[in-house]
């Protein structure tokens, strides 16, 4: 226990007690030890366990906002991850969307379903997962962008594509190699859509959204409206 | 009828101007995570839910550690800015949303209590007035806070000693071994055999949710 290794020092880093040079001895010794990672995570949430036994005063009414202020000011965050939607992440229709998914304003097509509010949050759920870590190519025509998951789970976004007229649907289409295959209805409008493919895409593929009939058809029928070539990363 | 019907479609126009009016808590049927994954996309609605989950606890945590009120609106701004920066790199597997949440604004705090060389009184509560806030929340924190308190209530005292000291009072653990008058060792031994004591309690109890998630 007490044998002055670095290993027990785990609950003192974990409770903030090592003062500047402690600390970064210790770290520099956490980045080799996969076991003092694990406990000083355990020791983490232990830790912060104990700050539910404070004395909550009322909050600064100004807090949330200089908080938000502060944020918005700030560059939008580095995000190290292969994702990186096209879109500027900051720009606030990308961030009032996603949100939007959130909040439900969504709409699948799911014929007479008793299921339809549990497959709607579902389809969020799997909407927000796909942008959460994803890699984009924007698309060619209108401008969107294709974002794919390394799970090969795909959103088609779409911006500013004309609503479809009454009979008419946009449909999405992953093709790959000579296969193509239907991959979705939506209908389009103004501001940026969010369409969930019901196909994977597995690069290199291209997604393609083309104007067909209500209802959807088997194979595109009309001219590809935009497109996205997907690459192998 | 316009955003119903095919695809997994969202459509916004229309729908702006009554998200503007709207607050954070639209998004309140979401986890944690989904809401730091948010973040993470530069949300600033998530970063704000964010907030109304966790900002009392942050900032009464801060509080209790800096006894003022400016310096503990500091630590909690920039522990929901280094969640602001850093949600696309954080990992779920490794910690909980609010755990990183208060571990970034307990070192924040305890960084500043150094600094200001402030605090340095016992690690009592401070007085303050109860709030009254949404009755679930409140249920639900005071149920959390009973679990902690009794768990604390159960380790040796010296152990208890070391830890309250350490966490509320953000005492290095050299500091507290001049001021208790024990060898580093010890304390060190304290802090450890205490907390390892204190995550096998609590781990047992799905109330306060910590241990592996």
């Amino acid at each position: 226990m007490n044998d002055g290794s670095p290993h027990e020092l785990s609950a003192a880093y974990a409770l903030d007690a090592l003062d500047g040079d402690e600390r970064e001895a210790y770290e520099t010794h956490l980045a080799g030890c996969e076991r003092c990672r694990e406990d000083v995570a355990s020791f983490r949430a232990t830790a912060s366990a104990l700050a539910y036994d404070v004395d909550l005063p009322p909050l600064p009414e100004t807090l949330e906002h200089r908080i938000i202020a502060a944020a918005r000011a700030e560059h939008p965050n580095v995000v190290p991850l292969r994702q990186r939607l096209a879109i500027p992440a900051a720009a606030l229709g990308a961030v009032a969307a996603v949100a939007a998914i959130a909040i439900g304003i969504w709409a699948i097509h799911l014929s007479n379903s008793l299921d339809h509010q549990k497959a709607i949050r579902k389809d969020q759920k799997a909407v927000i997962d796909v942008l959460s870590d994803c890699s984009t190519t924007p698309t060619q025509g209108s401008t969107g962008a294709v974002c794919v998951a390394p799970t090969e789970k795909a959103v088609l976004i779409a911006d500013s594509l004309p609503a479809a007229s009454p009979g008419k649907t946009y449909e999405a289409w992953v093709i790959t190699g000579k296969r193509v295959q239907p991959a979705g209805l939506f209908r389009g409008g103004a501001g940026r859509k969010y369409v969930l493919l019901t196909k994977p895409v597995r690069a290199p593929a291209k997604v393609a959204v083309t104007l067909e009939k209500r209802g959807g058809v088997s194979a595109p029928t009309t001219a590809i409206l935009l497109q996205a070539e997907v690459k192998p990363s | 009828m316009s955003d119903r019907g095919e695809g997994g479609v969202v459509s916004l126009r229309g729908r702006r101007s009554e998200r503007s009016q709207t607050t954070a808590r639209e998004l309140a049927h979401l986890s944690d995570e989904a809401v730091v994954a948010l973040v993470a996309r530069s949300d600033e609605h998530a970063l704000a839910e964010l907030y109304h989950r966790f900002g009392r606890l942050a900032y009464g945590l801060a509080f209790r550690i800096l006894r003022d009120d400016a310096l503990a609106q500091d630590a909690v701004q920039e522990a929901f800015l280094g969640v602001w920066r850093a949600a696309g790199r954080f990992t779920a597997e490794r910690a909980k949303p609010s755990t990183w949440l208060l571990t970034l604004v307990h070192r924040r705090a305890v960084d500043l209590v150094r600094r200001e060389e402030r605090r340095r009184t016992e690690p009592l509560q401070p007085e303050t007035e109860p709030v009254v806030g949404e009755a679930a929340d409140e249920a639900e924190l005071a149920t959390q806070r009973q679990t902690i308190r009794e768990a604390l209530r159960r380790l040796p005292a010296e152990q208890r000693e070391a830890i309250e000291l350490a966490y509320y009072g953000g005492y290095t653990q050299s500091e507290l071994a001049e001021r208790l008058g024990e060898p580093l060792g010890t304390i060190k031994s304290r802090m450890f055999t205490g907390l390892a004591r204190l995550r096998e309690d609590l781990g047992a109890d799905a109330r306060v949710g910590v241990g592996p998630a």
